[in-house]
């Protein structure tokens, strides 16, 4: 299929490199104590989910991936952390329900993953040979079956933003 | 050479999906302050368009529905971010503190 030999071998790799950013990252946006690395761990998370969508031929929604959340939805969190605490609070006590908690949330976590795992490895998910998937085919149906979607969501972040300004408004002092 | 290599197989991208939504519920629990709950739930999200993603490009025929649906999610998921962190802020100045914990005035 391709010329150049190592093609496959490099494209495995940078697949791995890609799945081993986005794990990194989601572990540190999960376990780290400061806020503001959970936040920067939750970029590179993301950074790693473009790459998976660039492999799953959807380069749209791997720029898409970029610009929404690591342009704006993390920066947004960082501007929320500034304005309020920084860091988690450290624990006062390891008592009996921090245990249990903590076990609890770790068996839930692991029951997920292995209920999901078992789920897609043994589903007999049907392999169709696909259809065109390109930006403009995108763009086609974006215009003409999903334009009442396209115009609801937009309905929608405009009632978010205002919304946002209202909630955030109440409690201000006048300077 | 492997006819089917990994970046090809429909599995390894469920079992990430996976991975993200059970370190996701994790976070979701153990986290004490709303912002570290709001990050949690963002990998959920995250979890949840790779995993439509995955199938969209495995398992559907017309390959821009699940692309549309994903853009669709990350257009609500940047909605409810800036409500949540209004929230947030607005909680932050009344009790000057996003821990959970102190937030029990309805815990009767």
């Amino acid at each position: 299929m391709n010329s150049f030999p190592a093609a496959n071998l490099l494209l495995s790799a940078v697949f791995i490199l890609c799945l081993v950013t986005l794990g990194v990252g989601a572990l540190i946006a999960v376990l780290s104590i400061r806020l503001i690395r959970s936040v920067c761990g939750l970029a590179i998370c993301c950074i790693g989910l473009a790459g998976l969508y660039y492999f799953l031929h959807s380069p749209f929604l791997a720029l898409m991936e970029i610009l929404i959340y690591v342009g704006a939805v993390c920066v947004t969190i960082v501007f929320a952390i500034m304005l309020a605490e920084p860091d988690e609070p450290a624990r006062e006590a390891w008592g009996a329900s921090t245990i249990l908690w903590g076990a609890i949330a770790l068996v839930a976590a692991i029951a997920i993953f292995a209920g999901l795992a078992w789920l897609g490895t043994h589903g007999n998910w049907a392999r169709p040979q696909a259809a065109d998937g390109s930006l403009q085919a995108i763009g086609r149906s974006l215009l003409t079956t999903y334009s009442l979607a396209v115009e609801l969501i937009s309905m929608a972040l405009l009632v978010a933003i205002v919304g946002a300004l209202a909630i955030a408004r109440t409690g201000r002092t006048k300077a | 050479m492997n006819p089917s290599p990994l970046y090809e197989n429909l599995n390894v991208y469920l079992l990430t999906a996976a991975f993200l939504l059970a370190l996701g519920i994790y976070g979701l629990i153990r986290r004490r302050t709303l912002i570290g709950m709001l990050i949690s739930g963002e990998l959920i999200f995250s979890a949840a368009s790779l995993n439509l993603m995955a199938f969209n490009r495995f398992t559907v025929q017309d390959q821009t529905v699940g692309q549309i649906f994903v853009l669709f999610i990350m257009g609500l998921a940047a909605a409810e971010i800036a409500i949540a962190l209004s929230i947030v802020i607005a909680v932050y100045r009344n009790y000057r503190s996003v821990k959970t914990s102190e937030l029990s005035e309805l815990n009767g």
